[in-house]
């Protein structure tokens, strides 16, 4: 296999938990929800399908890999119901509940690791590898590219079509552009609506987590997530919420973190310069989005 | 020409592609009560934020006292001696009369004194507040009171009221018109800017009229006539100043539409908005309500538009009531969505599978030619419409979205003359039409335009007195209609 060969296969492992997290806040944030707790909810999707990967017994076969992505789902869905239930009830602020959210998490992942869930020698913060069933296939042989990136490609599109054909998409983009309108001239259920986007988006992230166990680590590690789930808002706004845009920036970002460590290990140059290309990346699209912003008021 | 206060000379002001000032000029002479007339958006607001600092000219002169000035910010102008009472207030609701006059201005904050100047001010003018009552718990009269109050303790001599009326009953408009021409007795100036002519002609010594951003008329109230001054302000284009009302089909009043029973809403702090409110909209007619901001006419019309949960009571209207809500901004249309996709707005709610949007797209484009929506077709943005062809899409969407019954609040709010008309003609030809037809607005000349039956709301209450001006501002007031 080429070094080129390799870097891309590379950047598409990558890429592939950053495009469906990115997913995940792009359709939050379309419905005017936002989810800064893709990480969170990743997390706990990782946490059960790994928990299913682990505790699933062996002859059950490929069963295990379905039973574990729909455990990631699950788990994903209900991280964010918690913070759909406060705010509806309570009114606390998404944005704060699911930021705490996040760090509970990691957190417990971190608890489980070490405690109910750690490897049979207890030696390492992780758990047991999971059983081969639960490993998802791989896409290209020999190489580390698994189904999952071909997931994160047709979940993209379907919720693409999703959000600009069906009358879903079409409550949900309106609700959060303009609740008041959605609610007054479109007679929409906007708290309804938007809740259950925050779950879909929730469940979303929860399997990119379940992805990223079965394709990539195999078991649940602390860390497991170096924060997929914030850097997915900067490939959501950088794709403009657009989910067949978050396919190129969500690649894009894997890309950059793909090179960063292949310049740090063979030419010394700091991963850290990955980020700061990121954050370069996104300061200039808004700045770009608001002078565009400008421009359209100014003529109003 | 020493006996003038402000001097307005060919200002222009532009913004972007809108040239919204194209040389306008003003004079106001000291110790008089100055009308500003002009439809909405001749430029006159623009014109009184330029006089006031908030906006640059372009080109033209600001003469204050004789000497030329150029304002940086309101507080160049203020130190001038020129305030300006804006239409939407600018007090802190949380914060006490006396705290929101004494807000802005410098040194210390000593409430004793600030409330003795504010007594003496008060008393002094003859606008009478309680320094040390809350500005959210007075009502919209006492918070212009207020402002003005604010405006003048900063040693305003002229005075720029931005449709002081706009928001009063027609008893509390006649107060504050009279008090405006007391202040100006002792070499004081009051710029009103206002669209009512008779306002003008019975208060202000001199009138100015904008239109399109130019002044087309300047002189002396004695020698204006009502004519005069629309023909002024509309040029050319003819339309009756004096309305027709509109009593004019024999309404079969035999199908109910829209029926209230003893109705009762609470706000979320559980103060009561309407009080047992029954009322029924026939199919054929149109019901105008009247009534000051705040009296529950905006929930009584969002319950008839089924837009409201009620606290007890019975309502019985059609599935699809349409609505045209006041802010069509916020509550009408989205933005940053095209044409198509407001249209598709429509009974959103309960829309279910996949959208047809080729369906929409061709009853959208039915919208834009049956409603003389003015836009390049069904995929523009509706931002980039101007207010009267959005209202034209929303007043489109909603009669032809319900075909039973329509509710309307404030629906030419901030539309030219034309768009007005246009509004008009499509609510009444919806009646025409069999629909029952609900009409609120602040103008009460636009309510009985329209409507042949009105009901007044005070308080939660509501009357139906005849359709006669005096007896229409005593029920808005909740006096016995004699």
């Amino acid at each position: 296999m080429t070094e080129t060969m390799a870097f891309v296969v590379d950047m598409l492992v990558h890429a592939t938990p950053l495009l469906i997290t990115g997913l995940a806040v792009a359709i939050a944030f379309r419905a005017g929800v936002w989810n800064i707790g893709a990480d969170g909810q990743f997390i706990a999707g990782a946490t059960a399908a790994a928990w299913v990967g682990v505790s699933a017994p062996p002859e059950i076969g490929w069963l295990a890999l379905i039973i574990a992505l729909i455990a990631g789902v699950l788990a994903g869905a209900i991280w964010a119901a918690l913070a759909a239930w406060l705010r509806s009830r309570f009114g606390v602020l998404e944005v704060i509940s699911t930021i705490m959210l996040n760090f509970v998490a990691t957190y417990g992942a971190s608890f489980l690791v070490r405690g109910p869930l750690q490897e049979p020698t207890h030696v390492y913060p992780q758990t047991a590898g999971i059983v081969d069933g639960a490993h998802m296939p791989i896409l290209v042989a020999g190489t580390r590219l698994h189904w999952g990136f071909v997931i994160a490609l047709v979940l993209a599109v379907v919720a693409w079509w999703v959000m600009k054909y069906s009358a879903t998409g079409f409550r949900v983009r309106a609700s959060g552009v303009n609740p008041f309108a959605a609610r007054s001239a479109g007679l929409i259920d906007v708290s309804r609506v938007t809740a259950v986007a925050f779950v879909v988006s929730g469940a979303i992230a929860g399997m990119a987590g379940a992805i990223e166990v079965s394709g990539v680590t195999f078991a649940l590690y602390e860390n497991i997530s170096p924060g997929y789930g914030y850097t997915a808002i900067a490939v959501a706004l950088l794709a403009g919420l657009n989910t067949l845009g978050v396919i190129g920036t969500g690649i894009l970002f894997g890309a950059l973190e793909t090179a960063a460590g292949a310049m740090q290990r063979n030419i010394g140059i700091p991963s850290t310069t990955a980020s700061v290309i990121e954050a370069i990346v996104i300061l200039v699209v808004i700045a770009i989005a608001q002078l565009r912003a400008n421009r359209v008021t100014g003529t109003a | 020409m020493s006996d003038v206060a402000l001097e307005l000379a060919s200002i222009t002001k532009r913004f972007g592609g809108l040239t919204a000032l194209d040389g306008a000029s003003l004079q106001a002479r000291r110790g008089t009560v100055h009308a500003l007339l002009g439809e909405n958006g001749a430029g006159k607001t623009t014109l009184m934020r330029i006089a006031f600092g908030m906006l640059r000219p372009d080109s033209g002169s600001i003469i204050v006292d004789g000497r030329n000035r150029s304002f940086a910010s309101p507080n160049d102008a203020i130190s001038a001696g020129i305030g300006m009472v804006h239409q939407h207030f600018t007090l802190v609701p949380a914060m006490t009369v006396a705290e929101n006059i004494a807000l802005g201005g410098r040194g210390r904050f000593r409430p004793a004194q600030v409330r003795d100047a504010i007594l003496a001010l008060s008393e002094r003018t003859g606008l009478a507040v309680d320094p040390s009552a809350r500005i959210e718990d007075l009502p919209t009269g006492a918070q212009q009171r207020v402002e003005i109050l604010k405006a003048l303790s900063r040693d305003a001599k002229i005075l720029i009221l931005d449709e002081p009326t706009a928001v009063l009953t027609p008893t509390e408009s006649r107060e504050l018109l009279q008090r405006a021409r007391e202040l100006v007795r002792n070499g004081g100036t009051a710029i009103l800017i206002t669209h009512k002519l008779r306002d003008a002609l019975e208060f202000a010594d001199d009138i100015t009229v904008l239109r399109r951003g130019s002044t087309v008329w300047t002189g002396g109230a004695a020698e204006a006539t009502e004519e005069a001054l629309v023909a002024a302000m509309l040029g050319g284009e003819r339309v009756n100043a004096e309305m027709e009302p509109a009593g004019r089909t024999t309404t079969d009043r035999s199908t109910t539409v829209l029926s209230l029973e003893n109705v009762c809403v609470r706000d979320v702090n559980g103060v009561e908005r309407l009080r047992s409110v029954s009322l029924a909209v026939h199919a054929g007619e149109i019901v105008g309500i009247a009534g000051v901001e705040g009296n529950g006419q905006h929930e009584l019309l969002r319950v008839l538009a089924g837009r409201m949960h009620i606290s007890s009571g019975e309502v019985r209207i059609p599935t699809v009531v349409g609505f045209i809500p006041e802010d069509r901004h916020r509550d009408a249309l989205i933005q940053d969505f095209s044409l198509r996709d407001n249209v598709a707005l429509l009974g959103a709610g309960t829309r279910r599978g996949v959208v047809s949007w080729t369906a929409i797209a061709s009853q959208t484009r039915e919208l834009i030619r049956d409603y003389d929506v003015r836009a390049s077709d069904e995929l523009t943005s509706v931002r980039t419409l101007s207010g009267g062809n959005q209202q034209k899409l929303v007043v489109g969407r909603e009669i032809e979205g319900s075909q039973t019954a329509l509710v309307a609040e404030n629906p030419s709010r901030g539309l030219d003359v034309q768009a007005t008309a246009a509004v008009h003609a499509r609510i009444l030809a919806a009646r025409d039409a069999g629909m029952a037809v609900v009409i609120y607005s602040s103008d009460l000349d636009e309510v009985l335009a329209l409507a042949e039956r009105i009901v007044a709301v005070h308080a939660g209450n509501v009357t139906e007195p005849p359709r006669e001006y005096e007896a229409i501002g005593r029920a808005m007031l909740g006096l016995p209609v004699t």
